[in-house]
């Protein structure tokens, strides 16, 4: 275990691939797992005479992405190119944007587990396009390159020295995944590299000003490692001044199988990588009016939802968070409540049956909106117990179709014919004579009891509240 | 030509006449394959094209499907385009006959056709010289009478100085007016294709084809193509700008008289002309020699023998193989010219360099704007200071190579349009004079260049 008296100091640079169906600069497909090197033209190859296009929905994501961050879009932009050598750049640079990026400047709330809401800097945020894939394990003793991925497009998100713990950083990460599913811009798949983080990492004395040395992690392929990994550098680097050494401001690779940190080999590092202007790509100008058009097609946003849940359907807070967690739930929930059914009674089933059929169904709502609060209607009418109701939900999630016809079909409509209820009741009361004595005696807490039977030989179509008042008639009787 | 046993001919005519150039080294493609492509595309072209019939050669730094590309380079030994030029795909279309590739300076840099892999070319009248370059190749088989026209590209005057050597027309349009689509990239600010023809007409109808918008190329303006303007009676109503620093002491005797025989030709024909400064011009070469080397170096990075092109091996690993490959593949003049674009580019010398040489840059297109907004149409220049110099003569001294395209460089820098035209011959070898336009108004700077090839003794000497 660490020491204490150490303060973290974590920023974060997140690479966020851009949800369009062609490529950055190119018309081919984004699709995620296709044969290596179908995805591919002149374009994104590199190949001699090729010249880039941008892809307009491309920047229209990074425009919303921006303005939902909070970000000052500037009226201009520019391309840069960042010039390195290696096999899966396929042409010795990348196109990005370096000294005029698309946006600065803005933030991001997110709940920390130790100081509450914390607003987390949000310096700059620019388009640029992927590169290809090394393989190293397909062709022995040789790499192979795909280059489905060069030319993939993707913002490049830049946060303050902001976070003060490991778990800060992956706090901030969750609300910066939220916000940027809610608005469409992109899946945020860690695993499928659609979002991928570096961290830079320092460690300074509580209470000190100046910054301590930092180090760049990267290689944090899942949300599951993120703390992990920056736990691991954080602990070595504190153990390195403990021990009365000094950080070395260096590139660490993040090994999730040995959960530990490498210093990436000198000669991988790239010092000097002579941005310049891109010459094959005019300035990117956007008119005023049409980045606002971006902000007007932006959605209302996590935290604006959940506030608003609260205060128009009266749900507690902690509900409201359930609910707004994805915008398909929330959708959904709203959805329901469109459709006529009470808004908490809705909150119970959508964050009840809803979310657990989901989670085992990938996290798709199978049953409509519309039939849920169909269902939702015959559990208030008494026409099906809220038992009943959870099997014919299981149905519609199964098979579709109508609620109602459903629980006729099951045998599940509950029988509100006295009559009927009558018989059910004198056949336990004649079975249960013992009972019924002792119920006679004073002992009414047996109502509990004599319920449950009407129920069990109904095989729960009575009328709970029904069979109480006919049950009470006949024992009183 | 309606039963197509005409072209057929004319596409026999076309390989004979190249075959017969050979000795001159100006066209790559070997005179079987031409011969082979040529009737080939003669029963595929497209008889109702504005261009029917007429055989164009292509600069091997343009990407083609009937023959390799190799940029003049071994770099690109062998290499297919799996795709075509927009500038190419426009000349089929018109019904043009792509006539073979011609030879150029390695990746267009050089300003003699001497720095090729594949041997120098020589120049069409005086094998002991140059026809100047880099696209040497297309001048000296337009001027050898072989084809009509040719395409060449533009980074810093490689059109008008070859043809102002080797006696023919070399159109440059402004920055903007070709797509780029399909030319291999030297230096991206400043590349242009142009076009080589024996005439301003036959020169300025491929480049009618070509030019207009093209969404592939980003840089490429959104304009209808170039429209031909009709040849003038005379130039009444223009005023001709002749900037003094392009007179300066040390002119070549023959070259100014040349030039200014057609500047009196150009007062005959009506035209107003006055003198003008354009007082940055001294700076032109030192800038254009670190932006094109600049982004040179970066356009030239994804030749690396992962993807294509040969290897050159040893490779224990990938940076041997890059080491190997470069080394081997590139000549001379280009790799010096990635080295000093590298070092522009470094970080603690940008600013010295190559932001510096952004801002002379603008400065050279001011003084352009200066000039123009003084009510000056067009500027009169000589093309270049010397006639065809001797092949090897500026091979040791690359600044002496460099000072060559002195006049040509600084309309690439501003982007403006500018073309070279024979205005005369001395000592048997051909000179050409200068007009630089303003930008997107090629059609001006063409009815002054009809009026003056018309007019002025193109082939007498000085």
């Amino acid at each position: 275990m660490v020491g204490h008296g150490w303060e973290t100091v974590i920023g974060l640079e997140t690479h966020v691939q851009l949800g369009t169906v062609s490529k950055m600069f190119c018309g081919c497909s984004t699709a995620f797992g296709a044969p290596p090197n179908t995805n591919i033209c002149p374009v994104c190859v590199g190949l001699p005479g090729a010249l880039p296009v941008p892809n307009e929905q491309a920047v229209k994501l990074a425009v919303r992405a921006a303005l939902a961050l909070g970000c000052t879009v500037h009226a201009k932009s520019v391309f840069a190119r960042k010039n390195y050598f290696y096999p899966d750049l396929p042409k010795g640079y990348q196109i990005s944007q370096f000294d005029h990026p698309l946006a600065t400047l803005g933030g991001l709330e997110f709940l920390s587990p130790d100081r509450g809401v914390v607003r987390a800097t949000i310096e700059r945020l620019h388009l640029e396009e992927d590169a290809g894939k090394s393989l190293h394990d397909r062709i022995p003793k040789a790499t192979a390159v795909d280059l489905n991925r060069a030319g993939l497009p993707l913002v490049e998100i830049v946060t303050g020295a902001d976070f003060r713990s490991p778990a800060e950083a992956r706090a901030y990460l969750q609300t910066l995944k939220q916000v940027l599913e809610y608005i469409g811009v992109s899946d945020c798949d860690m695993e499928k590299g659609s979002l991928r983080v570096d961290a830079n990492v320092s460690v300074r004395r509580a209470g000190a000003e100046a910054l301590g040395v930092k180090t760049e992690v990267k290689n944090i392929n899942s949300f599951a490692y993120v703390e992990k990994a920056l736990t691991v550098e954080r602990d070595r680097q504190v153990g390195v001044l403990e021990a009365g050494g000094g950080v070395t401001q260096e590139t660490m690779l993040y090994d999730s199988k040995e959960n530990a940190v490498r210093p990436q080999r000198s000669k991988e590092q790239s010092h000097d990588y002579r941005y310049f202007p891109e010459p094959d790509l005019p300035p990117l100008v956007l008119a005023p009016s049409w980045v606002e058009e971006q902000r007007q097609l932006l959605p209302e946003l996590p935290g604006a939802k959940r506030e608003r849940f609260v205060a128009q359907y009266g749900l507690v807070a902690q509900d409201a968070a359930v609910l707004t967690h994805s915008r398909a739930v929330a959708d959904y929930f709203e959805g329901v409540v469109h459709a006529g059914a009470e808004p908490k009674a809705a909150a119970n089933w959508v964050m009840g049956e809803a979310l657990a059929n989901a989670k085992d169904h990938g996290e798709e709502l199978r049953v409509p909106a519309a039939s849920l609060a169909q269902l939702i209607a015959l559990v208030k009418g008494g026409t099906v117990s809220h038992q009943a109701a959870k099997r014919v939900f299981g149905e519609l999630a199964t098979r579709g179709g109508d609620p109602r016809t459903i629980a006729e079909s099951l045998g599940l409509i509950q029988v509100a014919d006295t009559n009927v209820l009558g018989g059910w009741v004198t056949e336990v009361v004649n079975a249960n004579a013992a009972e019924v004595g002792r119920y006679r005696a004073g002992e009414t807490k047996l109502m509990a009891f004599f319920v449950g039977q009407v129920m069990k030989v109904s095989r729960g179509k009575a009328d709970p509240k029904l069979v109480q008042k006919v049950l009470a008639e006949k024992l009183a009787g | 030509m309606s039963d197509g046993t005409d072209i057929v001919a004319a596409a026999r005519a076309v390989a004979t006449r190249i075959g017969k150039a050979k000795r001159l080294n100006a066209v790559l493609t070997s005179p079987a394959e031409l011969r082979k492509s040529l009737l080939q595309q003669s029963k595929t072209v497209h008889p109702s094209g504005v261009l029917y019939g007429m055989a164009v050669a292509v600069k091997d730094n343009i990407c083609t499907l009937e023959f390799p590309t190799t940029c003049g380079s071994k770099i690109l030994e062998g290499y297919e385009s799996p795709y075509e030029a927009t500038v190419v795909a426009r000349l089929k279309a018109a019904g043009a006959l792509i006539a073979g590739k011609t030879n150029c300076d390695e990746f267009a840099m050089g300003s003699s056709t001497e720095h090729s892999a594949w041997g120098r070319t020589l120049h069409p009248t005086d094998k002991t010289r140059v026809p100047g370059g880099s696209s040497g190749g297309s001048a000296a088989i337009v001027a050898a009478g072989a084809v009509t026209a040719a395409l060449g590209s533009e980074t810093g005057g490689s059109v008008r100085q070859p043809a102002s050597f080797c006696g023919v027309v070399g159109i440059k349009p402004t920055y903007g007016r070709v797509s780029r689509y399909g030319l291999v990239a030297f230096g991206s600010s400043l590349d242009q294709i142009g076009v080589l023809g024996r005439s301003v007409h036959d020169a300025a109808r491929v480049l009618s084809v070509i030019s207009g918008r093209d969404p592939k190329d980003s840089t490429c303006e959104d304009r209808d193509p170039l429209r031909l303007p009709t040849v003038p009676e005379n130039l009444q109503g223009f005023v001709i700008g002749v900037p003094k620093e392009y007179f300066p002491a040390d002119l070549d005797p023959g070259v100014r008289r040349a030039c200014e025989r057609a500047i009196r030709t150009l007062r005959e024909l009506g035209a107003s002309v006055r003198e003008v400064s354009l007082p940055h011009t001294q700076y032109a070469v030192p800038t254009y020699y670190i932006v094109a080397p600049a982004e040179a170096s970066s356009n030239l990075a994804r030749f690396d023998g992962v993807r294509y092109g040969p290897r050159f091996d040893g490779a224990a690993d990938v940076r041997a193989l890059y080491r190997a490959t470069r080394g081997e593949g590139f000549g001379e003049e280009v790799r010096r010219r990635i080295m000093v674009g590298t070092y522009v580019l470094s970080s603690g010398y940008y600013d010295a360099y190559y932001r510096k040489a952004q801002q002379v840059r603008a400065l050279i297109a001011q003084d352009f704007r200066n000039a123009f907004d003084r009510g000056v149409d067009l500027l009169f220049t000589p093309t270049t200071p010397t006639t065809a110099f001797k092949a090897g003569e500026k091979l040791a001294d690359p600044v002496a190579m460099y000072l060559a395209d002195i006049f040509v460089c600084p309309a690439n820098l501003a982007g403006l349009p500018a073309m070279s035209l024979p205005v005369g011959r001395v000592k048997g070898l051909p000179v050409g004079g200068q007009l630089i336009g303003q930008a997107f108004l090629e059609d001006e700077m063409l009815e002054a260049a009809y009026a003056l090839e018309r007019a002025v003794p193109g082939t007498a000497e000085a």
